[in-house]
């Protein structure tokens, strides 16, 4: 995780809550909460080696398949429920949503926005799937099955119903970095919202 | 002569007998008198008293985790791929301790040890027992051993029950529990593959009603048909299927019946069978069952397993293994939910392993490096 989303989704957590993070790797995001926020977190994995980079962490990981739901976590059981980059990778982000509002008060995404600039040309002057810096894979090899952009998202939002309690973008170039406060969807390569039923 | 152990086997293990004058008050409302314990130990207790780990063996398991008694011992201990020199529970770091438990049948106090009050062996007199009896027993091991703090209690199915209960009994002297292949409480099922081995053993005509010592005998098919429908419970469907299919011993099916089939998983059961009722006593077999029967974490504290939780202070790691169908995923995660909700500290991995609930004894390349990983912060913290 880049170090400015990293401050970004820092900001929204309260200190001393509690957090679960869906997606959540080999657990740096959840250290640097527990460090620097004092947050009770869990994570959820469902790569082996990852899980051992959270167990080397110290971090508290849970072995399972955000795809099958969260039935195990009880209604409004944590403060916030996290997923970092993770939600272009699951069979149904629609449903991991809801399951995230659901037991979480509160609930951080963050993704990558298709809709960026680059995507775009990449696209419209190639005629093929992007491959970018920050989307490094072809088509076939993607772990990346539900892209979305910022307008689309924003859709998503409206049709459920879910508030939007903030939203920040963030875009790695130079240009980008100043035209994204203008045009989101068009300049951001991150999108990072904040959300509540 | 110890240079024929492997390099990283703890080597020579000396069991030592321990013997406790300070009566035990049981959970069941009685009390043993004395007792003793049979304890072996790896590796060296640290000046600060810091690195001591408690090893909880389950329903057929004994003080012999690791290392070997003899250079002529064909096997080592039941748990010797995970401790030793450069092992997972690496003894370079930490003192290991395991133990036969009360009730058990390798030198503790058990049915085949003398009543000192009657004169006469225990046998199926030996007071009923509960896993907290288990538990303050090995508090007063560690008191004698003086192990104010265990840096971690490990155990596996039955072992992962008794580290669970150390954690809720002594909540100070637990600063890791790891369970591996347990669960909260015993299901319906797991309770009946339990009667069924014990109706077993009981309807042996060599059981005297538990009274088989007194009369020179043994129930060796109860005992072997009690470990051998055990036996299947801890294998998986596909296990079964890769180590025997349906190959044969001897006999064949075009000979037809002059020369008797025998398929492989047959022989290999009653080698299991006959194996176990050589060394198991049955009256153990079934005291520690019912113990696992009886267990049930949460319910004194209002069926709240999270609740049961609140009062530990340790960090948990919880393994289960995908084909175990004895102590199921399922079974773990439950115990996982209610560490979350506990607020509690917890690592859980679910390793993939073809091998049924016997996989926690198992070599397991993922299993081995997560218990690694945990052990390596576990030893940073001694």
């Amino acid at each position: 995780m880049l170090r400015v989303d990293l401050d970004i989704v820092r900001r929204w957590i309260a200190p001393g809550s509690r957090v679960l993070d869906l997606g959540c790797g080999d657990g740096e995001l959840l250290r640097v909460l527990m460090d620097s926020r004092g947050v009770e977190g869990y994570g959820i994995e469902i790569d082996p080696e990852k899980i051992t980079h959270c167990v080397a962490r110290g971090v508290n990981v849970i072995e399972a398949d955000v795809d099958q739901g969260l039935t195990d976590f009880p209604d409004k059981s944590f403060d916030t429920v996290l997923m970092a980059n993770s939600m272009q990778v699951l069979r149904r982000p629609d449903h991991a949503i809801a399951e995230m509002l659901r037991v979480g008060q509160e609930c951080i995404v963050t993704f990558p926005n298709f809709g960026n600039i680059r995507t775009r040309l990449f696209l419209a002057a190639w005629g093929r799937m992007p491959v970018t810096r920050q989307l490094p894979y072809q088509w076939y090899d993607t772990p990346n099955i539900h892209f979305c952009t910022v307008q689309d998202f924003e859709a998503l939002c409206r049709e459920r119903s879910i508030r939007v309690l903030h939203r920040e973008f963030v875009a790695e170039q130079f240009p980008d970095r100043l035209l994204k406060g203008v045009w989101s969807n068009l300049f951001s390569a991150t999108a990072i919202y904040h959300l509540a039923k | 002569m110890p240079d024929s152990f492997p390099p990283d086997s703890v080597g020579l293990a000396v069991p030592e007998v321990h013997h406790f004058t300070e009566p035990l008050e049981l959970s069941c409302g009685r009390r043993l008198a004395s007792y003793e314990l049979v304890v072996e130990t790896y590796g060296e207790l640290n000046a600060a008293r810091s690195n001591a780990v408690l090893i909880c063996h389950a329903l057929s398991g004994n003080h012999h985790a690791a290392g070997f008694h003899s250079v002529d011992d064909a096997k080592p201990g039941w748990w010797d791929d995970y401790i030793g020199p450069g092992k997972p529970i690496d003894t370079r770091y930490f003192y290991v301790v395991c133990l036969n438990n009360l009730g058990g049948c390798h030198g503790s106090t058990g049915p085949r040890a003398i009543n000192p009050e009657t004169g006469m062996r225990w046998g199926k007199h030996f007071p009923p027992l509960r896993v907290r009896d288990w538990v303050l027993s090995q508090a007063r091991l560690a008191d004698r051993l003086g192990i104010e703090q265990w840096a971690a209690v490990i155990g596996g199915s039955l072992g992962g029950m008794n580290a669970m209960r150390w954690a809720l009994e002594y909540p100070a002297r637990v600063r890791h529990c790891v369970v591996i292949a347990s669960a909260l409480k015993l299901t319906a099922q797991n309770i009946a593959f339990n009667e069924i081995a014990r109706r077993a053993i009981r309807s042996d005509p060599d059981f005297r009603d538990g009274d088989f010592a007194e009369h020179g005998v043994v129930p060796r098919n109860g005992l072997a048909l009690a470990r051998m429908v055990g036996h299947v419970t801890y294998l998986s469907h596909a296990l079964m299927g890769q180590r025997f299919g349906r190959e044969l011993r001897s006999g064949s099916f075009a000979r037809g019946l002059e020369v008797p089939v025998e398929f492989k998983v047959e022989s290999y059961l009653h080698y299991q069978g006959d194996k176990f009722a050589e060394s198991f006593d049955a009256n153990t077999y079934l005291l520690i069952t019912k113990m696992l029967d009886y267990f049930d974490l949460a319910r004194e504290y209002g069926d709240d397993p999270a609740a049961a939780f609140r009062t530990a202070r340790a960090r948990f790691l919880v393994v289960s293994f995908t084909s175990d169908w004895r102590f199921a995923p399922q079974r773990s995660e439950e115990i996982v939910q209610a560490l979350v909700a506990a607020n509690r500290d917890v690592a859980y991995a679910c390793i993939d392993s073809d091998m049924g609930h016997d996989a926690f004894l198992l070599p397991n390349a993922r299993y081995e490096k997560l218990l690694r990983t945990y052990m390596n912060r576990v030893a940073e913290t001694c």
